[in-house]
């Protein structure tokens, strides 16, 4: 049986982990690859590095840094961030990417997702949608961290961009990242009852209840958390065993 | 033990390189190289053909290689060498693919790659992410590896699979709305739909056994 997916997401700005993770046995808590190397041994369902590195100049950093972690975690690998033409596909995919997620590119060019989709198979083309709620049961699609508004919705976006050859979807809530109060979880049904690729829930997460809520109430495929993990409130192996616990199908290997 | 790994230009090969260069860590002598050149193709003691994208891109990847189809033959078919296909390169085996277009296979284990047709409406397809393998018969490639609904689980990516004309060409299936093609072997030919190199320890496990197996 296929089982739901856990997934820690670390921030990388040039070559280091933005605001650092906090765990024991780790030798350094600012590079990528030490970290990903202690997720891949908790049990982590896959990784996900978001770059956000200014400078798209700096960007040969980051290849190094997906080469290395692909040298020693044999799990799957989602990086995204800056990801603006096929070529950048190409070199993160060679470096070691599973999957590439694209978000503003996509945005500004729905076709970009079509052409990424055929070159490289849907399988490792993730596109990712930050919404913020505009009116009840309506969200809309904003980029640049939320602070520029496209007026595009989101479900139909959803739609349109799985239908273009999309692989899965990374869905954030712009109103509940990090303020720790759980998935928007009308958004995430929204989009995951219309879609029928695969969907990661993101943004809010403060709890292991709301990782549950992520699959069970937002028909989620997998959840995206970032802090609870990182500051070591809770380990991937609690919240699968929480996630287990309340009926999820959850990989306990 | 040379192990040769084709880049006919089908993605990242990287990730299978470091994979096999762990599990061949049991192993003495073991060389692994990464190469198009039909020469050290024939010269290699297994073969593994990874392969990510759509079957028509990665078939004619492996045709427009000069030379390349036939050094395959040469030290698979003819001389017997143990082979490994990974997700698409698996699917290569196949007579005939159907994603997109139809496109002949290698034709070394008989049979069609069509699409996932799940018989529950609300399975997504690409299927993607850890299943767990159901065992059809006992092999040297599964050895030691836990597996079955409390065993370990491999990590799958794909909206194709590979549908065997003979059932016993599967050796393991895994279970997404109808049972799908997990792993195939015929005589000195295998191949994986998962990826083995991003499965963890059941991947791992697996591509060592594969290095150890004598068919």
């Amino acid at each position: 049986m296929l089982k739901a997916r856990v997934i820690p997401c670390l921030d990388v700005k040039d070559g280091r982990v933005v605001k650092g993770v906090n765990f024991v046995d780790l030798r350094d808590a600012g590079d990528p690859v030490d970290c990903a190397m202690v997720y891949d041994k908790a049990g982590a369902d896959e990784l996900c590095f978001l770059d956000i590195t200014a400078s798209h100049e700096d960007r040969g950093i980051l290849f190094d840094v997906v080469k290395r972690t692909a040298e020693a975690c044999f799990m799957p690998l989602t990086v995204g961030g800056g990801v603006r033409s096929v070529d950048d596909i190409r070199k993160l995919l060679l470096a070691g990417a599973d999957k590439v997620s694209i978000m503003t590119a996509a945005v500004a060019n729905r076709d970009f997702v079509r052409e990424a989709a055929e070159k490289f198979g849907s399988q490792c083309i993730v596109v990712a949608i930050d919404a913020k709620q505009v009116s009840p049961g309506k969200w809309e699609i904003f980029t640049h961290g939320g602070r520029k508004e496209t007026g595009i919705d989101a479900v139909a976006y959803a739609k349109e961009v799985a239908a273009l050859g999309a692989g899965e979807l990374l869905l954030t809530s712009m109103d509940r990242d990090g303020t720790k109060t759980g998935f928007d979880i009308s958004l995430v049904r929204a989009v995951a009852d219309r879609v029928k690729i695969p969907l990661i829930a993101s943004g809010g997460v403060g709890s292991l209840d709301h990782l549950v809520e992520g699959i069970r109430d937002g028909h989620a495929t997998a959840v995206l958390a970032a802090s609870i993990f990182h500051f070591g409130e809770f380990t991937i192996r609690e919240a699968k065993e929480y996630m287990a616990r309340a009926g999820l199908p959850m990989r306990m290997d | 033990m040379r192990i040769v790994i084709v880049d006919y230009g089908s993605g990242n090969l990287h990730s299978a390189h470091k994979a096999l260069e762990r599990a061949a860590r049991q192993l003495d002598r073991a060389e692994i190289f990464v190469t198009s050149e039909p020469e050290v193709i024939r010269s290699a003691d297994r073969v593994v053909l990874p392969g990510v994208g759509a079957f028509a891109d990665c078939k004619l990847g492996l045709s427009s290689v000069s030379g390349l189809t036939s050094a395959l033959e040469d030290v698979v078919i003819r001389a017997g060498r143990p082979f490994l296909g990974i997700c698409v390169g698996m699917q290569l085996l196949a007579s005939v693919g159907l994603e997109h277009k139809t496109t002949l296979g290698l034709g070394w284990i008989d049979g069609a790659v069509l699409p996932i047709t799940p018989n529950d409406p609300s399975l997504r397809i690409p299927h993607m992410g850890w299943n767990t393998l159901k065992v059809h018969r006992e092999h040297d490639l599964l050895r030691g590896i836990p597996l079955g609904d409390h065993g370990r689980h491999a990590y799958f990516v794909h909206s194709f699979h590979f549908k065997p004309d003979a059932a016993e060409a599967i050796l393991a299936g895994t279970e997404y709305g109808g049972e799908i093609a997990a792993i195939v072997a015929q005589d000195n030919i295998a191949g994986s739909q998962f990826h083995p190199e991003k499965s963890q320890q059941l991947g791992l496990a697996f591509l060592e056994n594969f290095l150890r197996w004598r068919p």
